[in-house]
């Protein structure tokens, strides 16, 4: 059984696990009490009707869509340097899908009326769409994973059905963070999300923030588990978080040409709100800039050559990035988009507590999965290992 | 039934608003139009498929309303329409003001609209009061996202709300370009200033809802609560698609405008100017 490994572990093992599954309690209790009240136990309102719950949901669907940077080399072009960590990327998918799966329903004023969705199907929403594409997207890699790492432990070759669903998962991963940036870029009247760049600049910044927690998930097996994914991977993986991180704010300096120099209140007042602020509100700026100073700084640890190869500027590096993007996608652009609210007023948003502690605990899930998925992992490699 | 209220306004003019003593009004809810699909379905296997055609058109009408703001002022700090509104709909009124739900509100002028903003305006209309509400679309974005189904628009116009198949996921809220729609964040019966009313249901926490130009009334043969409770006949009630009715002949003789009309959503919530 491959479950098993996940459930043999070193004190250490159980102690991480203990503690996720302590945050996970604290979430799971934190959202009783939302259910229990109503979505008012947020710092949500009728103008800033979306926000931490909806915002990780967008970040962890492009963490999701991110596995297709290790996929696409490995299977596409035979990168080899990706052998071990191909795996790891489709379980991270995994995780980040079932999270964003638990941010939507806990965004929900009716829980219990989820099935509507399927009840009801309508095309015309991209809500539909994009349930249907991270349903698919979570089938495919939870198969696909699953299967090659069954494969791998009876030292056989994977079935040959797996190769057109790998290919096929390719796309399908471009496709659900396209349909995330559809489900905001289309609504009349809310111009920071009305832009056709919104699809690219989430992949984009996606294809930055999954590889660098990639990275970061490396380097810490590499202390706590002994596993090593190899030089050549994280190498690599630094040279897509570069690229991608360089294209995530090339996209971001085109949205800011575009928005100012046109002079156009309504598409400026969003980008104003959330750096410099608006009428004495600025409770984003510290956020937006730190988030700029983090992304610069990421990318200059990571493409001045002297720095290569020094896992601990790397692992800085690949931080810094993360929690740009995390606060440019997890946290700016859901609210930048509703405020100024379509009376151009200015309705200040920021978590309450118990949407910390659920949207934690969420986190803490995905967590688990992922801490259980790469235990199987590694079990089975060193399994291997040892009977060669 | 009710019917008074409608009849008071005085001579009326054919198409205007009628009340007392008109033909029932064709409209059709959704339950009964599935119950008549549903019948004339049954009825292909013995009928001539034609029978089905005849529920195809339930109404010829497309309701819409005329707003005229400098009447609307005329009394000071007047909000009988507001109240009627939300009394008649069982709409809580919830202090938090992050927490609102409203039908019917006032906002002002420059805030209902935004793209109107000359650096010097009008002064009878300047920082005033202008009533706002769900424009009922002919293009609504709230029914393109909705991912159930909840909200939908009828063959007259009215964007309709299904508040026992809605979901609460509030995608609609960011998709309506004039913020008409609300959610209820707690429980709305903890928010009634007086009894609920027996005649119209309360809402469950969790829900969206909005102004729905009072279908049930409609269907009763009465004007939106609304319309009638306006003292001054600032707020003006018909079918868009009748040439004689009382909103086309404003729309010919006045200057009016919507909200927000860049944006394709065809609003049928006119203001006269």
């Amino acid at each position: 059984m491959l479950l098993q490994k996940a459930l043999t572990g070193t004190r250490g093992y159980w102690f991480w696990v203990t503690a996720l599954v302590a945050l996970v309690g604290l979430g799971v209790a934190a959202w009783l009490a939302q259910l229990q009240t109503g979505l008012a136990v947020t710092g949500l309102s009728r103008d800033v009707s979306w926000g931490l719950y909806i915002a990780q949901f967008t970040f962890l669907v492009g963490v999701a869509a991110s596995a297709v940077m290790v996929v696409l080399p490995y299977y596409l072009h035979d990168c080899q340097a990706f052998a071990r960590v191909t795996i790891l990327g489709e379980f991270l998918a995994v995780a980040a899908v079932v999270a964003c799966g638990l941010f939507i329903l806990v965004d929900m004023g009716q829980p219990s009326r989820v099935l509507n969705v399927v009840l009801y199907p309508s095309p015309r929403s991209l809500m539909f769409w994009d349930m249907l594409s991270l349903a698919g997207y979570l089938a495919m890699n939870l198969a696909i994973g699953w299967t090659t790492l069954s494969a791998e432990r009876h030292e056989v070759a994977p079935p040959s059905w797996t190769r057109p669903l790998i290919l096929l998962s390719i796309p399908w991963a471009i496709s659900i963070h396209t349909v995330t940036a559809f489900l905001y870029a289309g609504l009349p009247g809310r111009s920071f999300w009305m832009t056709a760049l919104l699809a690219p600049r989430f992949l984009a910044s996606a294809f930055a923030a999954g590889p660098a927690l990639l990275i970061l998930l490396a380097l810490l097996l590499r202390r706590v588990a002994a596993f090593d994914i190899g030089r050549a991977a994280t190498g690599r993986l630094a040279v897509i978080v570069a690229y991608a991180t360089v294209a995530t704010l090339f996209f971001l300096l085109m949205e800011t040409f575009t928005t100012f120099y046109s002079g156009i209140p309504e598409h400026a007042q969003h980008l104003r709100y959330l750096f410099t602020g608006l009428d004495g509100h600025a409770p984003f700026a510290p956020w937006m800039w730190t988030s700029v100073v983090l992304a610069f700084a990421g990318l200059v640890l990571l493409v001045v050559p002297s720095f290569a190869g020094n896992d601990r500027l790397l692992g800085l590096a690949a931080a810094a990035i993360l929690i740009a993007l995390w606060i440019d996608k997890g946290l700016g652009l859901i609210v930048g988009g509703l405020v100024p609210t379509p009376f151009e007023q200015i309705v200040d948003y920021s978590p309450t507590a118990v949407e910390i502690l659920i949207s934690t605990g969420i986190w803490a899930t995905g967590a688990l999965l992922v801490t259980g998925f790469f235990k199987m992992v590694i079990a089975v490699r060193r399994e291997t290992a040892r009977a060669l | 039934m009710r019917r008074s209220g409608a009849g008071r306004r005085g001579p009326r003019e054919r198409g205007a608003w009628r009340g007392a003593g008109a033909p029932a009004i064709q409209t059709i809810d959704r339950r009964q139009f599935i119950g008549l699909a549903g019948l004339s379905a049954l009825g292909l296997w013995t009928q001539p498929p034609a029978r089905a055609s005849s529920v195809q058109a339930p109404s010829a009408r497309r309701w819409a309303m005329v707003v005229d703001p400098k009447k609307c002022l005329e009394i000071d700090g007047c909000t009988r329409c507001l109240a009627a509104c939300h009394r008649a709909h069982n709409v809580p009124s919830v202090a938090d003001q992050r927490h609102e739900v409203k039908w019917i509100w006032k906002e002002r002028f420059e805030r209902a609209f935004p793209s109107e903003q000359n650096v010097y305006t009008e002064d009878s209309l300047k920082g005033k009061p202008v009533p706002v509400l769900c424009n009922h679309c002919d293009n609504p974005p709230c029914v393109r996202v909705c991912p159930t189904g909840a909200t939908w628009k009828r063959d007259d116009g009215i964007v309709m709300m299904d508040w026992h198949r809605c979901i609460g996921c509030r995608y609609c809220m960011s998709a309506c370009p004039y913020g008409s729609r609300s959610f209820n964040w707690d429980d709305p019966r903890r928010h009634m200033a007086v009894p609920p009313s027996n005649d119209y249901p309360t809402r469950t926490k969790g829900v969206v809802e909005k102004c729905t130009f009072c279908e049930e009334r409609l269907a009763r043969g009465l004007a939106p609560a609304c319309v009638e409770a306006c003292p001054d006949g600032a707020l003006v009630f018909g079918d868009l698609r009748d040439p004689k009715s009382r909103v086309r002949e404003i729309l010919r003789a006045r200057h009016t405008i919507r909200r927000r009309p860049e944006l394709g959503t065809q609003p049928v919530v006119y203001y006269v100017i």
